[in-house]
C-alpha cells in the first residue's frame, strides 16, 4: 500500500513538473498581477470576460512581492497588468521600470489628474480616505480639527491606530512629510504615539471595534472598513460601527488624507491592447459602481456617486497631493516611526 | 543533560568507511541534490556583501534591540512550553495505560493542523475586549472597560501561548516515535535493576530519546523564528517583522536579506552547538529483541492527572478553535458550498501530498549518502539547506525566484541570440518552482526526522547486508526502509501538514489562477473578515486530520514489538519486505 502510493506520487510529481507550462499566450487573454484580493476583483473580471470575450488569468499577492516577481521575471514576465491598493507601491513599480506609459484618451478623460501618474504609467481605480473616527458619546466633533491637533495632551490615552508596519499608516505619514516637512511630521508622530490608548495591534476594523467598546475614544482607520461594517450582515459589527462618527480633518487647509487603488500596464506586456482594455473597463461606470457598492470605496470618477453609506459620512475636501510623493517619502516615514517607537 | 548510564547505549563505531577511489553515484547525486537545495539559502547569504547605506545604523539606534529581545523571549517561552507539554504526554501515551489513551495518542497531534495565525485570529476574536467572553463578563458584572482585569491576548505571552499550542505536536510526535522505537529490553533491564517508572523515564528512556526530543524542539523553534502572521497581528516586533519592515517599509531588500542572514547564522550556530554536544553519544538500538512491555496501569488521581495532561492541549490547541471556526463557517455557507471551494481543497491536498513525497525522498537520499560516506561538502550543504525552515517563507521564495528567473532569462537570451527562438520562462511561475521552494523550506523537517530514524539503526546492519552481497540501494530499500517505516510516515505527515498551512511561498510563487486553502484563508483573515475565512481554515484542519489519524495508527503498528507479536500470530506475510521484523536482519 505504502509503496504503491509512493509510485503514484512519483509519477504525479514528474507529470506536474513537466506538464505545466509557465504561462499560456493566446490572443484573447490578459494576465493580471493583483494586490487586490481575489474576492474583491474576480466578479469584475468575470464581467469583463463576459463583455469582451477576453479571459483574465489572475495572480493575487502582496504588492511588494508581486513587484519583486515582476522585476525578476524581466522581459519574459507573463504579466500585463499590475494592480495595487496604494499609491506608494505604484510609484515603486514605476521607479523599478516595470510599468510603461498608457496612451488612452478614455482613461485621461475619466481619471482626474491628481489620481494618476503624470507620465501616464498608472491610473487610480478607487479612493479611500483615512479620517478620524470618534465615539459619538465621548467626543464632540467640535473638539476635532486636524490630524496635527491629535497630538494635544487632552487626547492622552484616547487614540487607537494600528501598527506602523501597515502601508496605510506609512502613506499617511509620507503625505505629512510631503506637505509639512519631515521635522513637523516627526513631531506629529511622536505626539500621536504619546497619546495612544494601547500599543498598536490588530487591523483597522479592530481599532473601530476598540473605540466602540470604550478602549479609546478615537480611531484612525480607512473609510471602507467602517463602510463595510455598517453595510455588512454581522449585527455586532454593525452595532459597533454605529457608535462612531466620521470626522474629516484638515478641511481648512490641505484636506483629508486619501489613497488610491490603481493599475498600470507592464513594460513587457505580451497582451498590451487587452491590458489597456481591462484598465479602461475597471474605470467604466459599471465597474466604478461595483467598487462603491461592494467594497464601500469612493469611485475615482467624480461622475459616479459613492454608496449611500459613504454619502452618509458627508462630503469632504480631499488632500490633492501628488500621490507619487507617498512612495517617494515612504522610507523616511518608516524611519520617523521607528524613532518614535510606533510599533 | 547528563550522560546516559554507560551500559545502555553502546558508543557507535565510526560509520565512515574508507574513501572510495572513484566517486560513486550516491556521492554525486547527494552532493548535487544538497547543493541545489542549498542554493536559495546561499542566495540570501550572498546579500551580506551588498552595500546598504545607513540602514543598519538606523536599525541599531531604533528597533534592532527590540527585534532581538522579543525573538529570544519568544524562542525561550515556546521552547519551554513545547517541552513541558510534548515530552510528558508522549511518555504517558507510550508506556502508561489510562482511560482514553488510545484516542489521545492520535488526538494529541491535531493542533498540528492549525495554522498559527488562524489560531491567533480565532482566540483574539473570542477573548478580545469585544469578543463573547469579555462581553459575557461585562453583562454579568455590569462593569465597563478598565474596571476589571483580563489578560491581554495580543501580547508577547499571548503569542508564546498560541505558538506553543500549535507547535508542541512536533516534540510530541518525534519523541513518541522515539519511545515507541526504543528497544524495550533497555527498559526491562532498567526495571530488573530496580528502576521505578520515574527513574526509567529520566535515566533511560529520556536520554535515549534525546536526539528525537531535540529534533522536535529544533523544528518548533525554527517555526517560531519563521512565523510572521501571529506576531504581526499581535503587534510584536520580532526579527521576522523586522525583515519585512526593512524590506518593504525602508525599501532596502539588501539590508532585509542581511537581517535574514543574521537570523540564519544564529540558527546555524545553535544547530552546530547541539550536534557538538552529542557528538560522543550516538544512540543506536543495541538490542534486536523486542517484546511487549506491560504498560503502567494508572489509577486514581494519577489517571485523572494523565487524562488532564493529555486533554488540555487538545482542548485549547484544537477543540475550542475548531468549534469557533465551525460556528463561523456555519454562518457563511455561501463561501464554501460551491465547486470552486472543492477545487481549492483538491489543489491543496495534491500539492501537499506531492511536496511531502519529494521532501522525504530527498531527505532519504541525503541522509543515507551521509551515512555511507559522510562527505564534508554534502554535510555542509545539507546543513545549509536545512536552515530554510527558520527563514520566513517569503525570503526563501525570493531565494528560489532569483536563480530560477536568472536561469530562465539567460537561457531565453541565449536561445534568442543563437536560434532566434524564445523559450520564455520555463521554471519561474510553475508548480515545479513552488514544489522546489517547499522542498527547501521543509527539508529540515524531513531530514531531522529521517536522520533521527536512520541514526537509531546499528551500522552493523549495513555491514551485514553489504557482506551478504546487497548493493547500497538494496540495503536501503530492503533493510532500512522497513525498519524506518514509522519514521518515514512521521516525516511524510509533518511535511504534508506543513505544506497545507504554508502561505508566504505559495502566495508569491504560485501560477496564475491557482489558489490553496491557506491563500484563501489568509486573504480573508488578513482583511479582518474572520468569519468568511473560517471555512478555508477549517478545511485545512480537516484535510490535515485524515492523514494524521491514518498515519498515527500506522506509526503505532510500526512499533517493533507490535509487529513481531503480529508475526508470531501468523498475521504478517513472510515474503512481504515491509513485514520483515527489525530483529531478524542481524540474526
Amino acid at each position: 500500500m505504502f509503496r504503491h502510493s509512493l509510485k503514484v506520487f512519483a509519477i504525479a510529481a514528474v507529470g506536474a513538473a513537466l506538464g505545466l507550462p509557465a504561462a499560456v499566450h493566446a490572443d484573447d487573454e490578459v494576465n493580471l498581477y493583483s494586490a487586490r484580493q481575489e474576492n474583491l476583483i474576480k466578479p469584475l473580471l468575470d464581467d469583463f470576460t463576459r463583455d469582451t470575450g477576453i479571459s483574465v488569468n489572475l495572480l493575487t499577492g502582496r504588492a511588494d512581492e508581486l513587484l519583486q516577481r515582476l522585476r525578476l521575471e524581466g522581459r519574459n514576465s507573463p504579466a500585463d497588468v499590475l494592480i495595487t491598493v496604494d499609491a506608494g507601491n505604484l510609484h515603486q513599480a514605476k521607479k523599478a521600470g516595470v510599468l510603461s506609459a498608457i496612451e488612452s484618451d478614455v482613461l485621461d478623460q475619466r481619471v482626474p489628474e491628481s489620481f494618476r501618474d503624470e507620465d501616464g504609467q498608472w491610473y487610480g481605480l478607487s479612493l479611500r480616505a483615512r479620517p478620524i473616527m470618534y465615539h459619538k458619546d465621548k467626543v464632540d466633533p467640535s473638539e476635532l480639527s486636524t490630524y496635527e491637533a491629535l497630538t494635544d495632551p487632552k487626547w492622552r490615552g484616547r487614540i487607537c491606530i494600528r501598527s506602523s508596519s501597515n502601508v496605510y499608516n506609512q502613506s499617511m505619514v509620507s503625505a505629512m512629510i510631503a506637505s509639512e516637512g519631515s521635522e513637523a511630521a516627526s513631531q506629529w508622530v511622536e505626539g500621536l504615539v504619546a497619546n495612544l490608548a494601547r500599543p498598536p495591534q490588530g487591523g483597522d476594523r479592530d481599532q473601530i471595534r476598540a473605540a466602540a467598546a470604550g478602549v479609546c475614544d478615537i480611531a484612525i482607520a480607512n473609510t471602507y472598513y467602517l463602510g463595510a461594517m455598517l453595510a455588512g450582515d454581522d449585527a455586532t459589527q454593525r452595532e459597533a460601527a454605529e457608535q462612531l462618527g466620521v470626522f474629516f480633518p484638515n478641511q481648512e487647509d490641505r484636506g483629508t488624507h486619501v489613497n488610491i487603488s490603481g493599475a498600470g500596464v507592464t513594460t513587457h506586456a505580451p497582451n498590451r491592447e487587452n491590458a489597456v482594455r481591462l484598465i479602461e473597463f475597471l474605470t467604466s461606470e459599471e465597474a466604478q459602481r461595483w467598487y462603491a457598492e461592494a467594497n464601500q470605496e469612493y469611485p475615482v470618477r467624480p461622475d459616479v456617486p459613492a454608496s449611500e453609506v459613504l454619502q452618509g459620512f458627508g462630503d469632504f475636501k480631499m488632500d490633492t497631493l501628488n500621490l507619487s510623493l507617498l512612495g517617494e517619502h515612504n522610507a523616511e516615514a518608516v524611519r520617523i516611526m521607528d524613532r518614535a517607537r510606533w510599533r | 543533560m547528563s550522560t546516559p548510564p554507560p551500559t545502555l547505549p553502546q558508543p557507535a563505531r565510526p560509520t565512515r568507511r574508507r574513501p572510495v577511489s572513484r566517486p560513486n553515484l550516491w556521492q554525486i547525486t547527494s552532493v548535487t541534490v544538497a547543493l541545489i537545495l542549498a542554493l536559495p539559502v546561499l542566495v540570501i547569504f550572498g546579500h551580506v556583501f551588498l552595500p546598504t547605506g545607513d540602514v543598519w545604523q538606523h536599525l541599531r539606534e531604533t528597533m534592532l534591540g527590540e527585534y532581538v529581545t522579543n525573538s529570544l523571549l519568544l524562542l525561550f517561552g515556546v521552547g519551554v512550553g513545547v517541552l513541558v507539554i510534548g515530552v510528558p504526554v508522549a511518555w504517558l501515551v507510550s508506556v502508561c495505560e489510562f482511560p482514553g489513551r488510545r484516542i489521545f495518542q492520535w488526538a494529541l497531534m491535531l493542533p498540528l493542523a492549525m495554522p498559527a495565525y488562524i489560531i491567533a485570529y480565532t482566540y483574539t476574536g473570542m477573548l478580545d475586549f469585544t469578543g463573547p467572553v469579555q462581553v459575557l463578563i461585562r453583562d454579568l458584572t455590569g462593569l465597563g472597560f478598565g474596571q476589571y482585569w483580563f489578560p491581554e491576548i495580543r501580547s508577547l505571552t499571548g503569542a508564546m501561548l498560541m505558538l506553543t499550542l500549535v507547535l508542541y505536536p512536533y516534540v510530541y510526535l518525534l519523541t513518541r516515535a522515539a519511545f515507541l522505537e526504543q528497544s524495550v529490553c533497555v527498559l526491562e533491564v532498567s526495571r530488573t535493576l530496580g528502576s521505578g517508572p520515574y527513574a526509567g523515564f529520566f535515566r533511560v528512556a529520556l536520554p535515549l530519546a534525546r536526539p528525537a526530543v531535540i529534533a522536535g524542539l529544533t523544528l518548533a523553534l525554527m517555526e517560531v523564528l519563521a512565523d510572521y502572521g501571529t506576531v504581526a497581528y499581535f503587534g510584536i516586533a520580532t526579527f521576522t517583522t523586522g525583515i519585512f519592515r526593512t524590506w518593504y517599509g525602508l525599501a532596502d531588500p539588501a539590508a532585509a536579506a542581511q537581517l535574514a542572514a543574521v537570523l540564519l547564522s544564529f540558527v546555524f550556530v545553535l544547530i552546530l552547538l547541539e550536534r557538538w554536544s552529542r557528538v560522543r553519544a550516538r544512540f543506536h538500538h543495541t538490542s534486536s529483541r523486542y517484546s511487549n512491555l506491560p504498560r503502567y496501569q494508572l489509577r486514581g488521581w494519577k489517571a485523572t492527572a494523565a487524562v488532564a495532561a493529555c486533554l488540555l492541549p487538545i482542548l485549547f490547541g484544537f477543540l475550542i478553535p475548531a468549534v469557533q471556526l465551525s460556528i463561523w463557517a456555519a454562518q457563511t455557507t455561501s463561501h464554501w458550498v460551491n465547486p470552486a471551494f472543492a477545487q481549492l481543497v483538491f489543489n491543496t491536498f495534491y500539492l501537499a501530498a506531492l511536496a511531502a513525497v519529494i521532501a522525504v525522498a530527498l531527505a532519504l537520499i541525503l541522509a543515507y549518502a551521509r551515512r555511507m560516506q559522510g562527505g564534508f561538502i554534502t554535510g555542509l550543504a545539507v546543513r545549509v539547506a536545512g536552515l530554510g525552515y527558520a527563514v520566513p517563507g517569503t525570503v526563501i521564495a525570493i531565494g528560489v525566484m532569483l536563480p530560477f528567473a536568472w536561469f530562465d532569462n539567460t537561457l531565453d537570451a541565449f536561445m534568442r541570440a543563437q536560434f532566434g527562438i524564445s523559450t520564455g520562462l520555463l521554471l519561474s511561475g510553475t508548480l515545479a518552482a513552488l514544489l522546489f521552494a517547499y522542498a527547501v523550506r521543509f527539508l529540515a523537517v524531513s531530514l531531522q526526522t529521517v536522520e533521527a530514524g536512520l541514526g537509531k539503526i546499528k551500522p552493523s546492519m549495513d555491514d551485514a547486508a553489504r557482506s551478504l552481497g546487497m548493493r547500497p540501494l538494496g540495503t536501503l530499500t530492503r533493510v532500512h526502509l522497513p525498519i524506518m517505516r514509522g519514521t518515514l510516515l512521521t516525516a511524510l505527515l509533518l511535511v504534508f501538514v506543513d505544506v497545507l498551512k504554508e502561505l508566504p511561498a505559495t502566495l508569491i510563487l504560485r501560477p496564475f489562477d491557482f489558489n490553496t486553502l491557506a491563500v484563501r484563508a489568509f486573504e480573508l483573515a488578513g482583511d479582518e473578515r474572520l468569519a468568511e475565512s473560517s471555512s478555508a481554515a477549517l478545511a485545512i484542519v480537516l484535510v490535515g486530520l485524515l492523514p494524521v489519524i491514518l498515519l498515527s495508527l500506522t506509526i503505532e503498528r510500526s512499533r517493533p514489538g507490535q509487529r513481531q507479536r503480529m508475526q508470531n500470530r501468523g498475521e504478517a506475510r513472510q515474503n512481504e519486505p515491509l513485514a520483515v521484523p527489525a530483529g531478524t536482519q542481524t540474526a
